[in-house]
């Protein structure tokens, strides 16, 4: 158990070792480099302030109405945490894009065109993906707020304005610095975005500038750097996020039955605005890019098909590493002692990584054995499990405590141990756990459009080649792959979910 | 031979110390107030508790260091004493093998002893299946298979009622006398220990005093114990 513990570390860590011993000085980075940190810097504290201030009123809305498809609509909320990040921005540019809608509409009015590349485009996606997690966390707030105290609050007639002041506001205090922080985090190791959307001098990112410096200039030494740098921006945020609780987006216990007093008048038609405008802004790109992908869909060359399969194994074998490292720390969190922190702690390693970062160091420690191209999919599905461990600990560590509070001691007097334990105890026991950990890490793998760039272009993953067909412009193409890419992602989630369910 | 040689333990703030020997086949009853150690005591047994100094020994042989799971021991818990996901069979066949590969012989005498404790046709339900009577057989089926020297109970029946509860004592009374098992049953309820058990454990103040013979103690309790039965 410690061993797996110990393994992780060493990957992470002799990876962050091999990076840092092949960079050269901070002198080695030019102006472009520096503008690249700075723009990670201000279009994260952008797009999570955006994400958290557009929020409260659609949580809000949701947490005292109540409507047919609310229920749906707050799973749906969550639907972006496993939904490919291309996949979306081909949704945004069906919309915002020159050919889509929105600028049909401005121009039909005579406005100049706007345009979804560059800064604003980066900003919209982050807040695209954030803006439903946002609502989702501080739902989870409105929600905690004990149904007593709004009757209480009834019955003592408080106005809106009171209600905000004495139970709401006090609560967004307290959950908002947690939700800009996790948005935060999120958007410092942004790469797909800023590949797709962003770019240039005043679009790059710190992941997107290791890219670049790794893949056209083929400069190591400052894609080293630039990622000692985004270990340092990271290393940073999560300082500063150790003072802060961080809520979880995919908590449970969404649909509580209490709905506080509902205020009438124009705050109904407010509330419906909102949660209108979320809902739209959330669904007519996915609307679109379905629509036009659909009937494109059994035209799909081969070489689509055949990314698909290559993709799909890469995300299960991606899936079942994460979930037996997971598994083996989470069980072995439940009985060491003294080791637990460390245990702990390396579980959490990952975050401090980047996925680029890491590729950059796997590269770099064995470009001697392999060229690029054999080396795409192994250390792809690697990090991809490497990056879900934390999102799967988190499930699975709560879980495995409770079954060992429950039957640790049964077990342990029945004799049970070892391979019998696993197969009798923790497997039935962890089933529901497992799936759903299963499950992200399965979606996650397969949207991932990351690492991957770094090394293939022969073999592309279904991101990869969606990614390809974008450049091309091939766009009805790329509609279609991308119906594909989410139905897959969708489907690899929903099959590991109900298997550990039913299991 | 049961044997705690000069035990001591202690959690935090709370202590608990036993020197003491209870003779083969004896069924003894361990009463005192809630918190004073009952459980504890029984967990020094089943190896889930180290003493931090002392020696737990069965037969002349020191328990220290042998797994909960070696040591000679069935118990017994509150609750949680089988596994949800299991059917009736399974729970029982894991006294014969934890890993459920049970042989044709075997799996022969899982059907015996859930029969012995009149089950029999159940043997695929889960236990959420059964009710709270129902269940105790189930885990007194297990005990039957494992047929271990030394039986623990840590109050397995304090939810049933008062007429379940004296069915279960009598199943018990009868395999206990069977296998010739050294039985420990923590009960707060005097009628229980009057009923089962001929020797009582009083644990109080931080110490578990040696077994006395039940009635007698009960009729006329000393101080601590006094207190406590009100």
């Amino acid at each position: 158990m410690l061993a797996t513990a110990a393994a992780l570390a060493a990957l992470i860590l002799g990876t962050l070792a091999a990076v840092a011993t092949f960079a050269g000085g901070l002198g080695g980075l030019g102006p472009w480099d520096w503008r690249a940190v700075w723009f990670t810097l201000w279009q994260a504290v952008a797009s999570a302030s955006l994400s958290a201030l557009l929020a409260i009123p659609v949580a809000r809305a949701l947490a005292r109405r109540r409507f047919p498809g609310r229920a749906v609509l707050v799973i749906l909320l969550g639907a972006p945490f496993i939904l490919p990040v291309i996949v979306a921005i081909m949704g945004l540019i069906s919309v915002f894009g020159r050919t889509g809608a929105l600028n049909g509409l401005v121009r039909s009015v005579g406005l100049p065109e706007i345009s979804i590349y560059g800064w604003q485009g980066v900003i919209l996606a982050h807040v695209f993906f954030n803006l439903p997690l946002a609502v989702r966390m501080i739902l989870q707030g409105w929600q905690a707020i004990p149904a007593e105290r709004f009757r209480l609050a009834e019955s003592l007639d408080f106005a809106p304005a009171d209600l905000a002041r004495h139970l709401e506001r006090p609560m967004l205090r307290a959950v908002l610095p947690g939700v800009w922080l996790a948005i935060f985090l999120v958007c410092l190791t942004s790469f797909t975005v800023a590949l797709a959307l962003g770019g240039g001098p005043r679009a790059t990112t710190v992941e997107l500038a290791i890219y670049q410096a790794f893949r056209f200039d083929f400069d190591l030494g400052r894609a080293a750097t630039l990622g000692l740098v985004q270990v340092g921006l990271c290393l940073a945020a999560l300082a500063l996020a150790s003072r802060v609780t961080l809520p979880s987006a995919f908590g449970a216990g969404l649909d509580a039955g209490h709905s506080p007093a509902a205020p009438r008048g124009w705050r109904r038609a407010g509330d419906a605005m909102a949660i209108g405008l979320a809902a739209g802004f959330l669904l007519w790109p996915m609307a679109a890019v379905t629509l036009r992908g659909l009937p494109r869909m059994a035209a799909l060359s081969s070489d689509v098909w055949a990314a698909a399969g290559r993709s799909v194994a890469m995300a299960l074998g991606s899936a079942g590493l994460t979930l037996v490292v997971a598994l083996v720390l989470a069980l072995a969190m439940t009985r060491a002692g003294r080791a637990r922190g460390w245990i702990e702690a390396a579980g959490m390693l990952p975050i401090v990584a980047s996925p680029l970062v890491l590729g950059t160091g796997l590269y770099l420690i064995l470009r001697r054995w392999a060229g690029p191209d054999d080396l795409a999919l192994p250390v792809t599905m690697a990090i991809n499990a490497v990056m879900a461990l934390p999102f799967a600990l988190r499930i699975l560590i709560p879980a495995a405590r409770v079954m060992e509070m429950d039957y640790g001691r049964l077990a342990a007097s029945l004799d049970l141990r070892g391979w019998a334990r696993l197969r009798v105890l923790v497997l039935p026991r962890l089933s529901g756990p497992l799936g759903f950990a299963g499950g992200l890490a399965a979606a996650l793998a397969m949207g991932d459009l990351g690492v991957i760039t770094l090394f293939a272009n022969d073999n592309p993953t279904l991101p990869l080649k969606l990614y390809q067909l974008m450049n091309a412009y091939r766009m009805e193409d790329a509609a279609a792959c991308a119906v594909l890419l989410m139905a897959i992602s969708f489907a690899l989630f929903w099959g590991f979910d109900r298997m550990g369910r039913r299991a | 031979m049961l044997e705690f040689r000069d035990v001591s333990v202690s959690l935090g703030e709370f202590r608990l110390s036993a020197d003491f020997a209870v003779r083969p086949g004896a069924r003894v009853a361990v009463i005192g107030p809630s918190g004073s150690g009952k459980s504890t005591l029984l967990s020094l047994v089943a190896g889930f508790l180290m003493p931090d100094q002392g020696v737990v020994a069965w037969d002349g042989r020191d328990l220290g260091g042998v797994a909960p799971g070696k040591r000679p021991v069935s118990i017994l818990f509150q609750d949680q004493n089988l596994f949800p996901h299991l059917s009736v069979a399974q729970n029982v066949g894991l006294g014969v093998r934890p890993d459920l590969r049970l042989s044709a012989e075997q799996t022969d005498r899982v059907s015996q002893a859930i029969e012995r404790v009149g089950l029999s046709g159940m043997e695929d339900r889960r236990p959420s299946a059964l009710s709270g009577g129902q269940q105790s057989r189930v885990a007194l089926a297990r005990v039957l298979l494992r047929a271990r020297p030394v039986l623990l109970l840590d109050e397995p029946f304090g939810a049933l009622g008062p007429a379940l509860k004296i069915e279960m004592l009598n199943l018990l009374s009868e395999i206990a006398r069977e296998s010739g098992a050294t039985v420990l049953m923590v009960t707060h309820d005097p009628e229980d220990a009057r009923f089962f058990a001929p020797e009582t454990v009083v644990v109080e103040g931080g110490v578990a005093h040696a077994p006395t013979a039940t009635g007698p103690l009960l009729d006329d309790p000393p101080p601590g114990l006094r207190a406590y039965l009100g």
